[in-house]
């Protein structure tokens, strides 16, 4: 069980991953300077607009818990929620951690699976960013035992 | 030209399971070949899909998705004769759709 402050962190490792993979419109909202400012991960969360950026059990992550070859790990994200606008793929350790950002319509489920290279093992992330601006995320952990970026 | 994509695209009740296998290289930009010069990055960029000629969903990828990229997504509402077209471009331009039947 996660508490609080764990909860809070994370969600500033995903506001940070969503700032650093070129969000220019997210990354003003919810990365600022006071974000980086910031002495504690929970000032930092907050300057980072934790009230918008949450961990959601509504939004899920699928991947193994141990991948053998880091070339392809099948990751999927998917989320029942109504009203979501992009889903996003993101691998914490990569050197660019987005992987994939779909723009969801009501004509498809947002429910999608690809099939991603892992540098290293590393937290998993499957954001949603709905229709009102917020992001909900969840992750998951996967173990790579050969990488897949590079020689 | 690349190699055409397999497309599945299987209806079960009200949507349509479609899964994608795009024949690309992906090459990362991070690996570097024998003579220590970095190769550079190749990966397709955008994917779009049609479910009769009309746009469901369209994606951004980075170069960290796989080779030769699957990807499984359903369409609400396809029925068994549905025509669903998938289009990818890559990053150096080049472009490719392939279109198939809902069965």
């Amino acid at each position: 069980m996660q508490n609080r402050r764990e909860t809070l962190k994370q969600s500033a490792v995903v506001a940070g991953l969503l700032a650093t993979a070129g969000f220019p419109q997210f990354a003003h909202a919810a990365f600022n300077k006071a974000a980086f400012d910031a002495k504690s991960v929970q000032d930092s969360a907050k300057a980072a607009g934790a009230t918008s950026i949450a961990e959601s059990k509504d939004v899920t992550i699928t991947g193994p818990d141990i991948a053998e070859n880091g070339a392809v790990v099948p990751l999927g994200a998917s989320t029942a929620l109504p009203g979501v606008k992009h889903l996003m793929i993101m691998v914490e350790k990569n050197p660019s951690s987005l992987v994939a950002m779909f723009h969801v319509t009501d004509a498809v489920e947002a429910n999608f699976s690809t099939r991603a290279k892992m540098g290293q093992s590393s937290d998993v992330y499957a954001v949603a960013i709905m229709n009102d601006g917020k992001a909900l995320w969840a992750k998951k952990e996967v173990k790579v035992t050969l990488g897949g970026c590079g020689g | 030209m690349a190699d055409p994509m397999r497309i599945r695209a299987q209806s079960s009740g009200d949507k349509a399971t479609v899964r994608v296998l795009m024949s690309h290289e992906m090459e990362s930009g991070q690996r570097k070949d024998a003579s220590g010069k970095t190769v550079p990055a190749w990966f397709i960029q955008e994917v779009t899909a049609k479910h009769n000629g009309k746009d469901v969903f369209s994606a951004e990828w980075g170069p960290a998705v796989s080779k030769n990229p699957f990807l499984q997504f359903a369409v609400k509402g396809a029925k068994a004769g549905d025509k669903i077209a998938v289009t990818w471009k890559d990053n150096k331009g080049d472009t490719r759709t392939d279109e198939a039947t809902v069965s």
